[in-house]
């Protein structure tokens, strides 16, 4: 009787692909779909067998919906018209689909439904069958994702499937980690030669997989001159490995140190250009954070446009903030500097508390836009979170950006002529207290653009700015005052420096270590790295 | 008697230590010969409460002995303070003994806590008590030594050596938050007792202690006196306003610094140790750069290079900051950040410097 | 017993190392009659050569005048001597046995040379008298000046030169109160509290009125004899009016050295003043 339906369902398929034509590829599964949706309804496992495998070589995304279902006990046969569902549990009724096209049908009663039985060979194979699926996903990025999932869990017993797959992959990436895994999986052949051939394949790959798979096989076997093949194989690994690890570390400290460079380079302006020691600069970095925070609350719906604007806004906010202590407070001051870092140190705490004091003292949130968020993974050793990326860039531009003003706009050579000689550049007609407020007002909007960078790498509170004054001190001084290229080259081999001191003394040794070896260097030598030379410096 | 000669000359001095002595005499008094209802009254608290100020008027003389005479603008006296408390702290808390939450007879609590099975080096000596007195001279006297040895003859001045006594401090702050240091971490060296076998809860003690807060800071300021009124005063002066000439002149510029810097490290040493049993706790804040930079307004609301003067402006900036964090606890950071930048503008000599303008005129 | 020999000579102390070398403290010896040997002196300041390859000897009593049009290196070279600023090359000794280059700018005070600034510089906090008091030669280490008293000797002495420079009436004033010509004359007065055996006297009577002038010649000229001085000076009338020998500096070397009357007919100092000498 099966036969009868079988060759009936046939028959009736083979009308329907003539009607529909043989212009796709899925077209051409539909029969195995149907055929397996009639075997499915039979009582015998036997057949049920046969229906999976029909199901997993049909490859269609209904198919993979069929077998999810089946193996989640979520699909039945409706009694009244045999057809196959999906059914959904809604209180008392059952909310059924067909299992095919996925027409609804409405609610039914638990009475109309019958399941269709599983049994544990099933699972087994309906597994296997749903893990085949996506690796011959004709979405690349399906397929890769599929074999990466499989080469990250060493899940080996899927190598049978792919083996036969590889001839003809022809994504070069995907290739290579479906060989990558028949090659573990062929470390445990019985076959000798096959054995050493996957060591010689696996040499230098730096999968953690690949890694633990040679470990384990080089603690089991016996085999010596195997055994030598797997340890050459391991080192070249490590040293790949280290390698890696030595670039990470390169771009954590690089990006740290862009974090430094773009916290000081404002105060190398203001403290080294103009000599004015800024206590109150950590809290303009903070005004430019909660500058991106107003930002991103005004526009919630669009984070990434909001952070953009918040560059700029910020700038002009903390300028201004920055115009209105020289103009208020540090003008009165010039020539006593020891005061003018108690009058702007008293300025920071107005500054923090009025922050307090509007946006509480608790930490604020700043979102992250999406297209920051993420990480450049170059392999499976190596992986560059964007936002430090974009952080690096950034502090590139900014500081390009700074030294094109001073070196090339008339402003900067006014500001150079002020901060050289005063009184010459008055005589010369310099407006030089015009010039010194927009100085400040420089100085002091970077120190808002800064803000907006960090915020999108820490807590934004009211003490941010206090956790990155004394840092900021560090490296003008130890940059040498008055030069920007020493500002960015001492921010970026400090932040180096403290990444590569942590690992092996931790975070808060490696930054005292690193702020007693300036204390130190300091004394040795007081103008910092690149010191102003002959009689200039002396003034 | 020889001493009170350096006050030749000194009303503001003569007036300040005098008036010292009438509180050094008259408090205690207040305290134990009234009742609670008299409006004489001084209850014990407020005797705590001001002997703490007396410690830190002390270590505002120290800061302005630096500062005022010898320009340097250190911001990083905080640390000279707390090294001193702590030392007096690991001696306050080798008496609690047995008495800890656990019991340990040798191991102080958070040492037990961090399963550390015995004591280390460091802290060796501190049960006694003229090892801890020592100790509290001598850590901050070191270390002020080493540091300014360093500092002084690569010849760091002004501002850059203010930056790097604050990354001192600060440096020093990230080190004791570590447990792994060996000073309680976090939570510092509190839970005290006794201080020679005498109740820290008594009000015997406290007036011990206040008393001994006054006799120190008496003698702190006829120390300093003397230094100021002797010709290397002089030369520190000179030193403030003419290094260079002073160096041709054949004086060795550093080891004027070194010397005076040293000695006032030492006195805010001594007043930590008087300030931690007064207050029951020292932890790592005290090294915050916060603090010692406040200490330098006390100095500067008073009035800098008068000695008396910074202990006057202690004394008010305490009293304030006790007043505001009670009361209005918002206003108080608006009132120190206001009090920094209208001092330096208006009031380069502080408080003092408008009585004595009024002295001159009549 | 010769090894022993050896041994000890290999462990005195002030053979084995350069810093136990007894830098402080020593009389200069002028037995040779030379005071200040200068020999092939180099120094440059980012590439700009300030002093190339400066030859000068100032013979022990002697008053000699430096002129030099500006930048020439006179104040560079006053630098030198006095351990402000280290030479790239060459030696500086002050008699036969002491080395300046090794010593500090307090050392070679104390060693006996004393420098007058261009700009005067004095200690403006205090009063005159505890200007000259500081200045006064003596043991300047820390804790003998902190317990200094002064001796009767030393007062009559600080009176002494308060009467020379003329601001007796001055004595309890702030120095700082002083005007521009008499804070110079405190400065030479510092300088005479000092007693040093060289003088260096940089644009002593700047600022000053002719009537001041003629009383600071008749000073310097009076000190020459017991006292080695080297004047740099730009008015030329004060440089013949006080000159025996004349050095004129140029681009850092010495371009010319003798009487006033020689230096003046030098074609190449004509030159490079072109002229300018009445007015430089």
């Amino acid at each position: 009787m099966t036969i009868t339906k079988q060759i009936k369902t046939i028959v009736l398929l083979l009308l329907l692909v003539l009607v529909t034509g043989t212009s796709s590829f899925a077209d051409a599964s539909e029969p195995k779909l149907d055929q397996a949706v009639e075997l499915l309804k039979g009582k015998k496992f036997q057949q049920k067998y046969q229906a999976i495998e029909l199901l997993a070589e049909s490859a269609s995304p209904q198919a993979q919906n069929i077998l999810k279902a089946l193996l989640e006990r979520r699909l039945f046969k409706l009694k009244k018209t045999k057809q196959l569902v999906i059914a959904e549990k809604q209180g008392k009724t059952y909310q059924v689909q067909q299992a095919v096209s996925l027409e609804d049908l409405g609610e039914v009663k638990k009475r109309a439904l019958k399941k269709i039985s599983v049994n544990n060979k099933m699972r087994t194979l309906i597994r296997s069958a749903l893990a085949s699926f996506d690796l011959k996903n004709p979405d690349r990025e399906k397929r890769l994702a599929a074999v990466k999932q499989i080469l990250d869990k060493a899940d080996l017993e899927k190598a049978e499937i792919i083996r036969p797959m590889l001839p003809q992959e022809q994504d070069e990436e995907i290739a290579e980690a479906m060989s990558i895994i028949i090659a573990l999986s062929d470390l445990s052949s019985d076959d000798a030669k096959q054995r050493s051939d996957a060591v010689t394949l696996l040499s230098g790959n730096i999968h953690p997989s690949v890694r633990n798979a040679l470990n384990q096989l080089q603690q089991q076997t016996d085999d010596k001159a195997l055994a030598r093949s797997i340890e050459q194989a391991l080192d070249s690994i490590d040293a790949k490995l280290q390698f890696y690890a030595v670039i990470e570390n390169l771009f954590f400290g690089l990006s740290l140190g862009s974090v430094l460079v773009l916290a000081a380079i404002g105060l190398a302006i203001t403290f080294g250009v103009m000599g004015v020691i800024n206590m109150a600069h950590g809290e303009l970095i903070m005004i430019g954070a909660y500058t991106t925070y107003v930002i991103q609350l005004l526009m919630p719906d669009s984070i990434g446009t909001a952070t953009l604007i918040a560059i700029p806004t910020a700038f002009v906010v903390s300028g201004l903030v920055g115009i209105a202590i020289e103009r208020g407070v540090i003008r009165f001051l010039y020539g006593r500097s020891l005061e003018t870092l108690l009058a702007t140190f008293g300025i920071s705490l107005i500054l923090q508390q009025t922050v307090r004091s509007i946006f509480s003292p608790l930490n604020r949130s700043v979102e992250t836009p999406s297209w920051m968020s993420g990480a450049w993974e170059i392999n499976s050793a190596l992986s560059l979170t964007l936002n430090r990326l974009y952080i690096i860039v950034f502090c590139l531009l900014v500081f390009a950006a700074l030294f094109f003003v001073l070196k090339k706009t008339a402003l900067g050579l006014q500001v150079r002529a002020v901060s050289q000689n005063r009184a010459m550049a008055r005589a010369m007609g310099v407006r030089s207290e015009w010039v010194d407020a927009m100085t400040f007002g420089l100085g002091s909007g970077v120190a808002g653009i800064a803000g907006v960078a960090l915020s999108q790498l820490t807590n934004v509170g009211p003490n941010l700015g206090q956790s990155y004054i004394i840092d900021s001190f560090m490296v003008v001084v130890f940059g040498g005052v008055g030069n920007l290229w020493g500002t960015l080259v001492s921010g970026m081999s400090l932040g180096v420096a403290n990444k590569f001191l942590e690992p092996w003394s931790g975070a808060v040794l490696a930054k005292i270590l690193v702020l007693v070896f300036i204390i130190l260097f300091i004394q040795k030598r007081p103008k910092g790295l690149f010191p102003q030379k002959g009689r200039a410096a002396e003034g | 008697m020889k001493m009170l000669n350096v006050l030749k000359a000194d009303r503001g001095g003569q007036i300040f230590l005098l008036l010292l002595l009438l509180i050094a005499v008259a408090v205690p008094l207040l305290n134990q010969y009234t009742t609670a209802d008299n409006p004489l009254h001084i209850s014990t608290y407020t005797v705590a409460l001001l002997g703490k100020y007396l410690a830190f008027a002390l270590l505002a003389v120290a800061v302005d002995l630096v500062w005022g005479y010898l320009g340097i603008l250190s911001l990083g006296h905080g640390a000279f303070f707390a090294l001193g408390g702590y030392a007096m702290g690991m001696y306050l808390m080798r008496q609690i003994g047995e008495r800890g939450v656990y019991g340990d007879p040798l191991l102080p609590d958070f040492m037990v806590f961090l399963n550390w099975d015995s004591l280390p080096w460091f802290w060796h000596g501190f049960d006694m008590f003229w090892f801890a007195m020592l100790m509290v001279m001598v850590v901050p006297g070191v270390l002020a030594f080493v540091f300014g040895w360093l500092a002084f003859r690569s010849r760091v001045t002004g501002v850059y050596l203010s930056i790097i006594t604050q990354a001192l401090t600060y440096a020093l702050m990230l080190a004791f938050f570590r447990n792994e240091m060996g000073f309680g971490g976090n939570n510092g060296l509190t839970d005290f007792k006794d201080i020679l076998g005498f109740s820290l809860q008594d009000d015997s003690t406290r007036i011990a202690l206040f008393v001994a807060s006054a006799l120190a800071l008496a003698f702190g300021y006829l120390a300093c006196r003397l230094i100021v009124t002797s010709r290397l005063g002089r030369v520190a002066v000179a030193i403030r306003d003419a290094e260079d000439r002073t160096r041709f002149t054949g004086y060795k510029v550093e080891h004027v610094k070194l010397a005076i810097f040293t000695f006032s490290a030492v006195l805010a040493g001594i007043a930590g140790a008087l300030y931690v049993p007064q207050v029951g706790i020292i932890n790592p804040g005290e090294f915050s750069p916060l603090n010692s930079i406040e200490i330098v307004i006390w100095v500067a609301v008073g009035g800098r290079a008068t000695l008396y003067g910074a202990a006057a402006g202690a004394l008010m900036v305490n009293y304030g900051k006790t007043y505001f964090t009670a009361a209005l606890p918002e206003v108080w950071l608006f009132a120190l950040g206001a009090l920094f930048v209208l001092v330096t503008i208006f009031l380069p000599k502080g408080v003092i410097g408008l009585f004595r303008a009024k002295d001159k005129q009549t | 017993m010769k090894a022993l020999d050896q041994l000890r000579d290999t462990m005195r102390r002030d053979r084995v190392f350069d810093f136990m070398l007894q830098t402080s403290g020593l009389e200069v010896d002028v037995s040779h009659g030379t005071i200040l040997y200068l020999e092939d002196i180099s120094v440059s300041f980012d590439g700009f050569k300030a002093i190339n390859n400066l030859n000068l000897y100032i013979d022990a009593g002697e008053l000699r005048c430096i002129i030099g049009p500006n930048g020439a290196g006179k104040t560079t070279m006053m630098d030198i001597i006095t351990g402000k600023t280290r030479p790239d090359t060459g030696s500086a000794y002050f008699g036969q046995n002491i080395d300046l280059l090794h010593l500090t700018e307090p050392d070679i005070a104390q060693a006996g040379i004393g420098r007058k600034f261009q700009k005067p510089t004095v200690f403006e906090s205090h009063t005159l008298f505890e200007n000259l008091e500081l200045a006064m030669a003596g043991d300047k280490r820390v804790w003998p000046t902190l317990f200094a008293r002064l001796h009767s000797q030393q007062l009559e002495r600080i009176d002494e030169v308060l009467e020379i420079i003329g601001l007796q009436e001055h004595r309890s004033q702030l120095a700082g109160s002083l005007s521009h010509g008499q804070k110079q004359w405190l400065e030479i007065g510092m300088l005479l509290m000092q007693d040093p055996k060289l003088l260096l006297v940089d644009e002593p009577v700047a600022g000053m009125t002719h009537q001041e002038m003629d009383r600071t010649a008749e000073l310097l000229t009076s000190l020459a004899g017991q006292h080695s001085v080297v004047v740099v000076e730009h008015d030329m009338d004060f440089v013949r009016s006080i000159a025996r020998k004349v050095t004129v500096l140029h681009q850092g070397s010495v371009l010319a050295e003798g009487s006033m009357n020689e230096v003046q007919n030098d074609p190449r100092v004509v030159e490079v003043y072109l002229g300018e000498q009445g007015e430089a």
